[in-house]
């Protein structure tokens, strides 16, 4: 986690029934949720890891970087990871029956792209257990527009995330964080991306400069808070960004360390 | 020109191009011979595998492309298990020529190789790969070593050194048959030879040799790709599981490196529609495609190279999600037709290389080269990507004809305008 980040954001405190939406237009938005997966998982919460785009140790090489262990946190029950690239591999080439629990498991059929087992999983992964500890459940997709190239449609996907936002948000007063990855030529990553949008309390969009290439500065920032209550307006604040080996630093427009 | 001494073609591109290290042979010399207290710290947890070598920045078991400049341009070499994209330029002269370099460095490294092709056979695309320069791996038989050898007949260490920066070039004898080296060059005017060619394990699949029976067609009906599609799929996970490089049989021999090239990908010899419609039937089973093979990737010792026609695909989206779906994204835009053929500032180049995507693996930063102005060159024997740059201002006869330009405009003006002493001046002289 990156304490710069945090500070931005308002403090380190996890809120409750909260949405945030990470887009990431034509460049690598992954810090961002490197950055939320350690800290909810510091501030102990549950977390469901949606991770379609990479292997499990690419995450947990990134977060032990960052100072948390993924596989002790795997261990203890406050993380359940979903494989994308793996049980997809799983359902294409293992045996038949175990492709029948598998969550992706519409990748097998022709036609019905159906999210739900994908929903029921998350549904079983977030459940409270019967006692013990159970602090606000977390669920973190990485990369909704994967679901897409997958074969699901718009509508699906925003049917599922509407179910998981309802699960997880309203029911159990926990977080859904998802990343997508966005540009304009693909008509329905866009129309996710904005309908997501306009669904989500917290809305954290990476993009390259738009002068282009910069070896010192990787990008700008805009966090944009959504209104709240029906007189509010959005509010939104724009900072450049410097990727580090182990932490990320912000700043305000043209106010780079290598500039200055 | 073929007759050229191979030598000095290799100096030239060794000047050139960042030169691919040679790590591997200059370790095993130096404790061979001299003694040294210094030793380069090596991870222990990565296997020692031919023609590899971890990645200074992440860790990761890099491997090379076959082009030491395209190595140096990605970060060091393509990660093993990851998926290298090209984007064909118009005629897919200069994608071809990059596979064919992926799998003659595999050929070179004794790295097994799986070859997919709609269009070539698979067999001619082996055939056709460029030969490794043969400074660096001379056979036995060479004309020149003999020469060279017959010429020395003292002990060659007791000649006088002339210029020490040659020494590591031309060893002759001492090289084995398959070198240790990471990356290699490659003379394009030649063929590989047979020999060589045989003592590489391959695998390929090519789909208009293969036909559809009654229990495949049962099979495609039941998942949402292309038949041509999850056939070739099956069959790379079938080598890949028989060859051990999943691990779940473990490889009883040396550990070795799987390099599959897939040529083509997506166009509409492989039966797909996406190239020919804007709305095509099958809109998802090339990323569903992608999205498998990537999973089979990241848990085998094996990197793959696709070509895919992408300015042949109507709907932009799908390849967004295409590039999306890769590791590294590389884009080749050549000349060859297009009005930049003449344009001045790109005489020296053959085309345009996009790096569109860089893969971020098991770290925040990715380590991208400085630079995204990048061209390529085919010169005669080699293939080399450059920063592309301005050439020198060096003729004069540029400069010249721009003088004499003004210098006809000043008489015009000196004549219309009567007397203009500084325009006269100079054409006295």
């Amino acid at each position: 986690m990156f304490p710069e980040l945090n500070s931005l954001l308002g403090g380190g405190t996890v809120q409750q029934g909260k949405v945030t939406l990470v887009a990431a237009r034509r460049t690598d938005g992954n810090f961002l949720l490197h950055h939320f997966l350690s800290s909810y998982l510091r501030a102990g919460c549950n977390v469901c890891f949606l991770g379609l785009v990479q292997s499990f140790s690419h995450y947990n090489i990134i977060a032990q970087k960052l100072g948390v262990n993924l596989v002790l946190a795997r261990g203890e029950g406050r993380l359940v990871f979903l494989e994308g690239l793996r049980s997809c591999t799983d359902l294409l080439f293992g045996k038949k029956e175990d492709g029948d629990t598998n969550p992706l498991r519409f990748l097998r059929c022709r036609d019905g792209s159906d999210l739900r087992p994908l929903y029921d999983f998350v549904c079983a992964s977030l459940a409270p257990p019967s006692g013990g500890s159970w602090r606000c459940p977390v669920l973190i997709v990485d990369d909704v527009g994967v679901l897409l190239s997958l074969g699901a449609t718009a509508a699906q996907v925003l049917d599922f995330m509407q179910y998981c936002r309802a699960h997880v948000c309203c029911k159990h007063k926990g977080n859904v964080l998802c990343l997508i990855r966005g540009d304009s030529e693909d008509e329905e990553n866009e129309l996710v991306m904005k309908s997501l949008w306009h669904q989500s309390n917290l809305v954290l969009q990476a993009e390259g400069l738009p002068t282009g290439f910069c070896k010192d500065v990787h990008g700008q920032l805009t966090i944009t808070w959504r209104a709240a209550a029906a007189g509010e307006r959005d509010r939104a604040e724009l900072y450049q960004y410097k990727i580090q080996d182990k932490s990320v630093s912000f700043f305000a427009r043209g106010l780079s360390a290598a500039v200055l | 020109m073929e007759g050229l001494p191979q030598c000095t073609a290799l100096r030239a591109g060794c000047s050139k191009m960042a030169a691919p290290s040679n790590q591997g042979v200059n370790c095993r010399e130096m404790s061979a011979g001299t003694e040294t207290s210094f030793r380069r710290k090596v991870r222990g947890k990565l296997p020692a595998i031919r023609g590899t070598r971890p990645s200074v920045h992440n860790g990761q078991l890099l491997l090379s492309t076959g082009v030491p400049s395209l190595d140096h341009v990605l970060g060091g070499g393509l990660a093993v298990g990851t998926l290298l994209l090209i984007e064909e330029d118009t005629y897919s002269t200069y994608s071809n020529l990059l596979l064919k370099y992926f799998l003659a460095e595999g050929v070179v490294n004794g790295h097994e190789i799986y070859i997919a092709s709609a269009s070539e056979d698979p067999a001619n695309i082996l055939k056709d790969l460029p030969a490794p320069l043969t400074d660096e791996m001379p056979k036995p038989d060479d004309r020149k070593s003999e020469k060279q050898t017959s010429g020395f007949t003292e002990d060659p260490q007791e000649t006088m050194k002339i210029a020490w920066r040659y020494q590591n070039m031309a060893k002759v004898e001492s090289l084995p048959m398959s070198s240790t080296r990471f990356g290699h060059y490659y003379d394009i005017s030649k063929t590989i030879s047979p020999e060589m060619l045989q003592t590489a394990k391959s695998h390929s699949f090519y789909w208009p040799g293969t036909f559809l029976n009654q229990e495949d067609s049962l099979l495609c009906s039941s998942c949402e790709m292309t038949c041509d599609y999850y056939r070739l799929l099956e069959s790379i996970q079938r080598v890949i599981h028989e060859g051990g490089y999943d691990g779940s049989n473990p490889q009883k021999r040396q550990k070795n490196i799987l390099r599959i090239g897939i040529q083509s990908l997506g166009s509409v010899l492989w039966g797909d529609d996406i190239c020919s419609s804007e709305h095509p039937q099958n809109l998802h089973s090339l990323t569903r495609f992608l999205y498998a093979l990537r999973g089979l990737l990241r848990t085998s010792l094996s990197t793959c190279v696709i070509t895919v026609p992408a300015h042949l695909i109507q709907n932009k989206a799908i390849m967004l999600r295409v590039r999306n779906l890769s590791d590294t994204v590389v884009g080749l835009e050549s000349f060859i037709g297009s009005e930049k053929e003449t344009n001045p500032l790109y005489k020296d180049y053959h085309g345009l290389l996009h790096v569109h995507q860089v893969p971020r693996l098991n770290s925040l930063t990715c380590d991208a080269s400085d630079t995204k102005d990048l061209a390529f060159k085919l010169k005669r024997k080699l293939f080399a990507i450059e920063r592309l740059h301005l050439p020198p201002d060096l003729s004069d006869t540029v400069s010249r004809l721009s003088k004499q330009d003004l210098a006809g405009s000043a008489k015009l003006l000196s004549s219309g305008c009567g007397t203009a002493a500084a325009g006269e001046k100079h054409l006295d002289f």
